[in-house]
């Protein structure tokens, strides 16, 4: 492998923009199928309520209606399936309750699906079911986690009694409780993770087709990973076979987890298609998108630190409470266990680690994965935690991480991980640096000379991507395996397609993946185009999520270049009357070893599909598809540096300086990484400051537009300092390790740790996410009451 | 229903639409120029922004009936051929985009700075781009990409 | 957005027989920034709009030596960017260059937002601080008496603002603390000094619109200084509620505000 120009390594400018940047991109609301008529969904206005019955004769009445859908329609049509089965305690199986497409006799979130209505336009649809009369029966609500436990408590379903979905556990209960006999400090804390609304820039949509000549099924919509929408759509919820459903996942306008799972719109909309014989067209207004595109976060904790007088940490217990909204969501059962739990080992050699996790149901938007999906929740309570036993304990923060950094590996946990490589010393000092830890007091007095109060805040983390192996997560409750696919197709004149099973809304595969299988086979990068989001042109995929493309995707793609050199050599060889064995292939030729006889990938591949002269029993064709299960999850780690400048009157939080110092493995796309970095760190930073999706005690949304729920923009955010330690993952080729998340896991604590150390001074010693102006007005109100 | 008459990208555009119709759906629908975008419903999102008579404006909070007689440029009218607009070049070049889905509107935003300062710093950018939301860049790289596009707009036109 | 019938008048009489003809369903539209987003929130759901895009005379800015006039039409950028208010009133002009965002500042008019006057709006604090008159096709109305409580004006179903006078003032300055999310305000504050004496106008804060803070007012009158309003309170009683702002803090920060457009008028 050599870095050139275009290759690994290189910050090479990305395919795609030149169709984003003029216009021409194809996202699925652009697309627009000959004879379609529009679906409107209509939603439930409250929290709780039995159906008494749906009049919809004055909206089927209404111009250019052609009909009207409610969950009786679809009754005997699949529920929404879910994808992760957690085992409580106990040994018994979570409580999976049905989930109908569309409400049937009871609705559990505002927002709810009750009716499709399909009219000649958009506007008509919308008007036709302000018409459908639904005969709400209000039903006492819970909307909060608290309200949901509480005795006495109204029953989101029948089956699961104090709303309970799972009582799960991870780790060694006696060995923990061991440690904290032990300890000489024990440190506790309280913390809520906030509730938090996706909010990808382009709302969902979605157009399904039938086509009864051939009893096809098209639908294009808004997902992350066709493959697995059409394996859940049609396997569990309408009963179709693969070959006769085709998911189409065009360009997609951002995801970040909730795009996702499998929702009930798109499978309102097949089966709809399917009953009229005509495609339906759906789009989600921002408005319903805050009330059903599924929300992230959303834990309430307590936890507590053994140390033994030095501050080593000796034990480690984390109860959490999880919400889980309505229904269970695609992955919303595995986020706060296996994507959360497994990871309360952080950088640090904490020998006994515990976590229990309840789950509940609340009448609230179902709950999924959110950029770094369970991560940042464990992220920030440790994080947190560790701040406060070195205040507690009068240590350094930078010390008290120091003093307990993991650093021979491969390192097993106390929680099932096995880290195979890091540096955690590498990148702490790297921040320290970039960030100039040492000169903050400096920066400290000049803000207090303008009545400012400053303060910093670190976080040292790490993650865990590409979840994998399928056998472990199978043993685990998944529903499905977590490999991923790559096809590499060298056409007869040696240019190049490549197909993957992964889904590129803004991660810029279309490049990265070029470049790598450019820089493999030698050939040009515009010579080479990636294939992906159609489920008839990918042989199978798992999608885009959890920091999994490049590591489990990417190195499908490797392998299968390999396959395609290694088939290569065989018909160099014929020609160049060598033997297989001394056949190199390099740059882009295959060479016989010593010699300078060669033959290029272009010759090779056009005698392939030209097989006049060839290998006797060799098939014809250069095309080698790989599937890849990789070995063990990838461990990304670093170092956020978060400072920030209060204003005591107001209460208002700038984020003066962010930095990042980051082992993400080995980079191919220096841009493209740095990029994805960026995002997530504003990310974090929304969550630390910004955000929070907020639900009366009716479980009506408070924060249901851009108006209430605060996006983060340019201005509240500074320019980034990026920095880069590497050390390679040891179980795939690419020695790569994911990147998408990063941002979103390690800066929130960072943040909020900045808050506190620049309010100490008044007294303030805690804050909650998200601190926002008034959050940060009242904690100096109350400290200095 | 009322005809609107408008020069869009530079050639005239007729169309017969509603009084609600919005010049998002009037481009959009009508003309089917999709690169301009809706996020939202309450004018914030930005990603509908083009111009009318030569600023940027919401076209989702502008109704087709008052773009009537207008000059109306979208994103499918800001590059000459296949020659990037300068804006357009410093978006790829400096990585400014990401899933695509709110560059139009940034751009076109981008653009009406520029053609008022052709040196903005980054905190000029930062508060000029209150009315454009990103979530996937950060606008770590939309700011270095909008200050270069406005230079190069600056010297090159 | 329920349909209407959309008229393009081209003079005042057209605009106001229009609306006349619509009867109640019927609401002007100027740059449509506060009408549209609650049309499209079904908030709002006229008959008939009625364009003053097209009526004559509705957009300049003139300097009257001690006033400055601003026709209904002037958009905010219009207003933020005139080398007349900027040199007559810099205050008007930078409050005008702190609404909405910019192709809010493009779209939307000042007499779009004093006609709506939306209990969070900044022209309402501008227009009582400066002691402005609002001039309609029939009169002209203090600001004092113009404003009348949420969404609520001195104007007839049937009345149009052409113009907005300002005096000018010795000195003024505008703060504004912001809603993180809207961007509308939460406690603006502006503070003018002129020939009507010191006048404090707060919008954003009260559920009654926009209101003056007499107590300021007689402060600054004895000494116009920051400190002079820093430890004055403003009751919480009647101040708006949200999740970005409680009433407290909301009183908090008009006292805060009114502090710091002190401190800038220098």
């Amino acid at each position: 492998m050599s870095a050139n120009g275009s290759g690994i390594g290189a910050s090479v400018k990305r395919k795609e923009d030149t169709r984003f940047l003029t216009g021409r991109g194809r996202y699925t609301d652009d697309i627009n199928l000959p004879g379609q008529l529009y679906g409107y969904i209509l939603r439930s206005p409250v929290a709780h309520a039995n159906i008494g019955g749906i009049d919809t004769s004055a909206a089927a009445a209404a111009p250019g209606v052609h009909a009207i859908f409610t969950g009786s329609d679809m009754e005997g049509v699949g529920g929404i399936p879910t994808g992760w089965l957690i085992h409580s305690k106990d040994g018994s199986p979570m409580v999976e309750p049905a989930h109908p497409a569309l409400a049937l006799g009871k609705v559990r979130y505002v927002g709810d699906c009750v009716a499709i209505v399909v009219a000649e336009t958009r506007e008509q649809a919308k008007e036709a079911a302000n018409l459908v009369d639904v005969d709400y029966r209000d039903l006492p609500a819970v909307a909060s986690i608290e309200a949901a436990e509480a005795n006495g408590a109204a029953q989101v379903f029948d089956e699961a009694p104090g709303n309970v979905c799972y009582d799960w556990e991870v780790g060694d209960r006696a060995a923990t409780d061991a440690a904290f006999e032990n300890a000489a400090h024990v440190v506790s804390i309280d913390v809520v993770n906030n509730r938090l609304v996706p909010n990808a820039i382009e709302p969902r949509a979605a157009i399904a087709n039938f086509d009864p000549a051939t009893s096809e099924y098209t639908l294009y919509t808004t997902s992350q990973n066709p493959h697995l929408v059409r394996l859940l759509l049609g396997a569990f919820v309408l009963g179709l076979p693969e070959h006769k459903l085709r998911i189409v996942a065009p360009d997609v306008g951002g995801g970040f987890g909730s795009k996702i799972p499998h929702y009930a719109e798109e499978a309102i909309l097949t089966w709809t298609a399917g009953r009229l014989g005509r495609p339906v067209k759906w789009t989600c207004e921002r408005i319903d998108a805050f009330k059903s595109d599924t929300h992230g976060r959303d834990h309430i904790s307590t936890a507590k630190l053994a140390l033994d007088a030095d501050g080593k940490f000796l034990g480690l217990h984390v109860t959490t409470k999880a919400n889980l909204g309505a229904y269970l969501s695609t992955f919303a059962t595995c986020v706060p266990t296996y994507l959360y739990g497994i990871l309360f080992a952080g950088p640090y050699t904490t020998p006994a680690v515990y976590c229990e996790v309840k789950s509940f149901f609340t009448n609230t938007v179902p709950v999924d994965a959110l950029r770094g999906a369970g991560r940042p929740e464990a992220t920030y309570l440790l994080e947190r935690l560790v701040d406060k036993a070195a205040h507690e304990l009068g240590m350094d923060r930078v010390e008290i991480r120091r003093k307990n950094f993991v650093r021979e590996f491969p390192y097993q946990t106390p929680v099932a991980l096995q880290y195979d490589q890091g540096d955690y010393d590498a990148t702490l000092d790297l921040a320290l640096d970039a960030s100039d830890w040492a000169g903050f007091e400096a920066r400290r007095a000049e803000s207090a000379a303008r009545g400012k109060l400053r303060g910093i805040g670190i976080s040292t983390f790490i993650e865990a991507c590409g979840i994998a192996p399928s056998a472990v997560v199978g043993s685990l409750g998944a529903r499905a395996g977590l490999y991923e696919s790559g096809s590499v197709r060298v056409h007869p004149t040696g240019s190049v397609s490549v197909f993957t099973g992964t889904h590129s809304h803004g991660q810029g595969h279309e490049t990265t993946f070029a470049q790598i299988v450019s820089d493999m086979l030698g050939v040009d990068f515009d010579a080479v185009d990636v294939v992906h989001g159609d489920s008839a042109k990918i042989p199978f995929g798992m999608g885009t999520y959890g920091s999994r493309s490049l590591a489990v995707g990417g190195t499908a793609i490797y392998l299968a270049v390999e396959k395609v050199i290694e088939k290569g050599r065989k018909i160099a060889a014929h020609l160049l009357e060598a033997s297989v064995e001394d056949i190199e292939f390099e740059n882009g030729s295959f060479t016989v070893a010593g010699t300078d006889r060669s033959k290029s990938l272009g010759e090779v591949a056009l005698t392939a599909y030209v097989p006049h002269n060839y290998p006797e029993g060799l098939e014809p064709g250069l095309e080698e598809t790989a599937f890849y299960d990789p070995l063990n999850f990838t461990f990304p780690a670093g170092t956020h540096v978060a400072e920030v400048e209060v204003d005591p009157e107001t209460g208002e939080v700038e984020v003066v300086a962010v930095t990042g110092a980051d082992d993400v493995g080995r980079i191919i796309n220096p841009m493209i990484v740095d990029g994805q970095l960026h995002g997530g760190l504003a990310h974090g930073i929304g969550q630390a400051l910004l955000e929070e999706c907020l639900y009366q005690d009716d479980g009506q949304l408070q924060t249901g537009s851009y108006l209430d729920y605060t996006m983060p923009r340019a201005a509240d955010l500074p320019s980034f300092s990026i920095n880069h330690n590497t050390t390679l993952c040891t179980h795939n080729p690419l020695g790569v390790k994911g990147v998408g998340e990063v941002g979103s896991i390690g800066v929130p604590p960072a943040v909020i740790n900045a808050v506190i150390d620049a309010l100490r001074p008044l007294g303030v010693n805690d804050m909650a996410m998200p601190a926002t102006s008034q959050r940060v007005w009242q904690a100096i109100q109350q400290a200095q009451g | 229903m009322p005809t609107v008459t408008m020069t869009v990208n530079g050639m005239e555009r007729s169309g017969t639409v509603e009084g609600r119709t919005l010049l998002v759906e009037f481009l959009r629908e009508h003309l089917g120029l999709t690169g301009t975008h809706v996020g939202c419903d309450t004018s914030q999102c930005g990603a509908c922004v083009v111009h009318v008579n030569g600023t940027s404006v919401k076209s989702c909070t502008c109704l087709a009936a008052q773009a009537d007689g207008a000059e109306v440029t979208t994103i499918e009218g800001l590059a000459n051929g296949s020659d990037l607009h300068p804006m357009q070049e410093a978006f790829r070049e400096h990585h400014g985009l990401q899933c695509g889905f709110c560059t139009p509107g940034m751009v076109m935003s981008a653009v009406d700075l520029a053609s008022q300062n052709s040196d903005p710093s980054e905190h000029e950018v930062r508060e000029w781009l209150e009315g454009n939301l990103c979530r996937c860049t950060g606008y770590h790289n939309i700011v270095k990409a909008v200050q270069a596009g406005a230079r190069a707009m600056g010297g090159g036109s | 957005m329920n349909d209407f019938t959309y008229h393009a008048p081209t003079s005042l009489d057209e605009a106001l027989a229009a609306l006349r003809g619509g009867g109640d369903g019927a609401k002007l539209i100027a740059g449509g920034h506060s009408l549209l987003p609650v049309m499209k929130l079904n908030l709002a759901a006229p008959t008939d709009l009625v364009s003053l895009a097209g009526v004559p005379g509705l957009g300049d800015i003139a300097d009257g030596g001690d006033s400055v006039t601003v026709s209904a039409m002037c958009s905010h950028a219009q207003v933020a960017g005139s080398a007349v208010v900027q040199a007559r009133i810099p205050a008007l002009a930078a409050m005008a260059d702190g609404i909405g965002d910019a192709q809010v500042r493009n779209a939307g008019t000042i007499g779009g937002s004093v006609a709506h006057n939306d209990p969070a709006a900044d022209y309402p604090a501008a227009c009582v601080a400066l002691g402005a008159t609002i001039v309609t096709d029939r009169r002209e109305v203090h600001a004092d008496e113009f404003f009348q409580g949420m969404f609520a004006t001195a104007l007839a179903d049937d009345e149009v603002v052409t113009a907005v006078r300002f005096p000018v003032p010795a000195r003024a300055a505008y703060a504004k603390f912001a809603n993180p999310a809207s961007k509308y305000a939460v406690a603006g504050v502006m503070v003018a000094d002129g020939a009507a004496g010191v006048r404090v106008a707060v919008t954003g804060a009260s559920g009654d619109g926009v209101f003056r803070v007499a107590e300021m007012e007689a402060a600054l009158g004895t000494s116009f200084s920051g400190d002079a309003v820093a430890g004055i309170a403003v009751s919480s009683d009647g101040m708006l509620s949200d999740t970005a702002a409680g009433a407290d803090y909301r009183a908090h920060l008009v006292t805060v505000m009114a502090k710091r457009a002190v401190e800038a008028c220098g």
